[in-house]
């Protein structure tokens, strides 16, 4: 039985139509910092394919600073925010990704107030408590647009207005978000927005970060002074080429592949709602189309996830960033879910390409599951 | 034989990836390959991923004798440069503020080093002798007991000269001073063997060597263990040195060059190294032609000269059929002269009238034979135009000369 991948928020496979336009730069010889014709090549190349990523969230090519990855622009973010801002509070809510929360940490030894900001128990960053976070100076604020564990999607239009109305930068890590809705850089009002290509098909290794027209991003890289003097290295030629087709593809079909997402979650949904001891995280307030992350009463995440393995069915506990650790997630411990619980923790994130099939597949696992504890919750165990 | 224009001699500034590589790399990408996310614990897709870049990993350290787990990924040499220098630098801090490199070293050590003396540090930058490498007495005369890192590079990017690193090395050792070394130039060009070299910490870079770009390595020895402050944070990869999602096929790509270089420098070093003497041979012979860098003592591949009379940049558009470089790719953009050459006290005139010829896996005696009519050709042309190469003809000793203001 071919195996069923349910795991696209820890990555997704490479678009085919997206090897096909990185393939010939992998064997072109040229340096894009080179004078040479062959260098020149690279360099239109990689202008391509920054108009393109700039295209998917409405900004001008000028403001796409290419990185290794999600992790690196969260980190150069957060450093470059903190630098323009001097001193004050460094606002970061508490379910953001771990390549947010782990500079933030460290901008704290240096002296930042670090000011964790609570989610509500469906997951939501609150207005007034970012604005309490806040008090009484400005600084950064950083809220993420979408939640890798349980895809609740943030209000970040109204929380960054909130924050730079308190004089404070905005930072919003898009990773989870790209590609499965619309973004609107100018329109979301941030400072700085973080993106990766493998979260929407295109390949690992390469990301971005969006800043705002003219904003002075302090390097965390020295070096060459590639990038405009604000990230420095041999610039990911075959990697940027495939972020910018991937770019292009996420913005022509987001809407088709979010459609089909969505009814294949709602299907999940459906027939996870049937389940007994089912929790869905999160279940009442807008998520990304491809979210689900539920706990079945009783049961732990780890041994159910090798289970499901064993089935051929790939879905994790939550990020892989921080899987393999045991411990209940932290986002779900944030919005007050009880430990044991959230360790029970299911995470399914579909694709585009996924059908109704996986989703039945998955079902008809988890239900045999069910029944089988029904029986021996019957005999007394 | 005909040869195919434009002739990439370029080698330095970057490589193409291998067919066999890029063929490689394909296969850990897309549905039907292995393309799941290394650090994905709960799904057979990224126990797939991760034993793909546990094999790389086996194939980066063997090729210069070091144990895998002392190889930690990074997005290219200028991220394990940085990591290396920032990272020693902000971990040994109490040790010391004193820092020890050279003015010859690539931007990406020399302008780390300037973030760090902007945070307190102190950084000593050595002059090279003449030929570009570095007197050994110097260097261990600018060791100090607060010294807590020295940097130097194993093979110069401009002039491709090979410094004595394990006598550097043992300097280093004898001080308790931290030794990186970059190696973006030398890996799968000069025999590394990292269990013999007194070495702490080593840059390396896949796309120097017929990998992807976007993707290299650091080395860390494990004894005596060297610590380092992780400068990218996040999920804890890496051993929590460099955090980041592992890009399988970069890695797997990398692996695979290096996989390739360590089977294949036995034959291409003595065949690449005969292209460039017979390069010299053709070039050398002109008058007024100076190689820069030690001949001896330099990577097989590179060649480095100036051509007195002659503009560098004009030189470049009158061989436009052939790529090569006029200093650093990373500086080209640049018309100021090659700070390297300017180290070795090169004239700014010769400086500026340098060009970089580098050779690599897939340059040909044609091509070579065709660059040196060329270079001879057009060297001879611009000269005619040269008002300085005239007086010189006629003998007139032009540092005497008393120019003009107007």
């Amino acid at each position: 039985m071919d195996a069923c991948y349910l795991d696209c928020n820890a990555t997704t496979p490479l678009d085919p139509r997206v090897l096909e336009a990185m393939r010939p730069w992998l064997t072109h010889a040229g340096n894009p910092s080179s004078l040479h014709g062959a260098g020149r090549r690279a360099r239109a190349a990689i202008e391509q394919a920054r108009e393109q990523v700039a295209a998917l969230v409405g900004v001008d090519p000028v403001q796409v600073v290419f990185t290794s990855g999600g992790t690196e622009a969260n980190n150069l973010a957060l450093h470059a925010l903190c630098a323009r801002a001097g001193t004050g509070t460094l606002a970061v809510s508490a379910i953001e990704h771990p390549s947010v929360q782990a500079p933030a940490r460290q901008l704290a030894a240096r002296g930042w107030r670090l000011q964790p900001v609570p989610c509500d128990a469906h997951g939501q960053v609150r207005l007034e408590a970012l604005a309490e976070a806040l008090e009484p100076e400005g600084g950064v604020a950083t809220v993420m647009l979408a939640n890798n564990e349980t895809g609740v999607v943030q209000d970040v239009t109204a929380l960054a207005a909130e924050a730079r109305g308190r004089g404070a930068l905005f930072h919003t890590d898009a990773v989870q978000a790209a590609g499965k809705l619309a973004l609107d850089f100018t329109a979301l009002g941030v400072t700085s927005l973080s993106l990766s290509a493998h979260k929407f098909h295109g390949p690992k290794g390469v990301g971005a970060l969006v800043v705002e027209r003219g904003f002075p991003v302090a390097p965390l890289l020295a070096g060459g002074g590639q990038e405009r003097g604000r990230r420095s290295g041999t610039e990911n030629l075959a990697g940027i080429v495939g972020f910018g087709r991937a770019a292009e593809l996420a913005r022509a079909e987001r809407a088709q592949r979010a459609d089909h997402m969505l009814a294949l979650r709602q299907r999940l949904e459906a027939g996870l709602a049937r389940l007994p001891g089912i929790s869905i995280f999160a279940e009442d307030v807008p998520r990304l189309p491809n979210t689900v992350q539920f706990a079945l009463a009783g049961y732990q995440g780890e041994a159910l996830l090798m289970e499901l393995d064993r089935e051929g069915i790939a879905v994790s506990s939550g990020s892989a960033c921080a899987s393999g650790a045991g411990r209940p997630s932290p986002v779900l411990v944030a919005m007050g879910v009880d430990p044991d619980l959230a360790r029970g923790a299911v995470r399914v994130s579909l694709g585009p390409d996924n059908r109704a099939e996986d989703v039945d597949r998955l079902l008809h696992a988890l239900e045999a599951r069910a029944a089988g504890a029904r029986r021996l919750g019957a005999l007394g165990w | 034989m005909t040869v195919e224009t434009p002739i990439y001699m370029d080698y330095s500034a970057t490589t193409p990836v291998d067919e066999r590589v890029a063929e490689r790399m394909a296969r850990f990408l897309t549905r039907d390959g292995v393309f799941g996310n290394p650090a994905s614990r709960s799904h057979a897709f990224g126990w797939a991923a991760e034993q793909a870049v546990d094999q790389a990993r086996q194939q980066v350290a063997a090729l210069v004798n070091a144990d895998p787990r002392e190889i930690v990924w990074t997005s290219g040499a200028t991220e394990s440069d940085n990591l290396a220098i920032k990272g020693a630098a902000h971990f040994y801090r109490k040790k010391g503020r004193h820092i020890v490199t050279v003015k010859t070293e690539h931007k990406a050590v020399l302008d780390t080093c300037r973030q760090l003396e902007r945070e307190g540090f102190e950084v000593t930058y050595l002059d090279p002798e003449p030929d570009g490498l570095l007197d050994l007495d110097r260097f261990a005369a600018a060791l100090r007991d607060d010294t807590i890192l020295a940097s130097v590079m194993h093979v110069n990017n401009e002039i491709g000269v090979i410094q004595d690193i394990e006598t550097l090395g043992r300097l280093c050792r004898e001080r308790g001073v931290i030794f990186h070394v970059d190696a973006a130039q030398s890996a799968g060009k000069v025999p590394i063997d990292l269990a013999a070299l007194p070495v702490d910490l080593m840059s390396f870079s896949a796309h120097k060597i017929y990998g992807p770009k976007g993707i290299g390595a650091l080395y860390v020895q494990r004894r005596p263990r060297v610590r380092l402050e992780a400068q990218m944070h996040g999920g804890g990869h890496e051993r929590g040195l460099r955090s980041g999602t592992l890009a399988t096929h970069q890695i797997v790509g990398m692996g695979e060059a290096f996989r390739i270089a360590g089977e294949e420098m036995a034959t291409e070093i003595p065949r690449i190294r005969a292209l460039r003497d017979r390069l010299w041979a053709g070039l050398g012979s002109m008058e007024e032609v100076y190689l820069n860098g030690d001949l001896e003592r330099r990577v097989a591949g590179n060649l480095n000269v100036s051509f007195n009379f002659v503009e560098g940049e004009s030189l470049i558009m009158a061989l436009k059929d052939v790529a090569v470089s006029s200093g650093s790719a990373c500086t080209s953009a640049s018309l100021e002269p090659s700070y390297v050459l300017r180290a070795l006290g090169r004239s700014d005139e010769l400086a500026h009238s340098s060009i970089r010829f580098t050779i690599g896996r897939y340059t040909t005696e044609a091509e070579i034979d065709y660059v040196v009519d060329l270079v001879r050709q057009k060297v001879g042309k611009l000269r005619e135009l040269s008002p300085l190469w005239e007086m010189y003809q006629e003998g007139v000793d032009l540092d005497s000369v008393q120019w003009a203001a107007h």
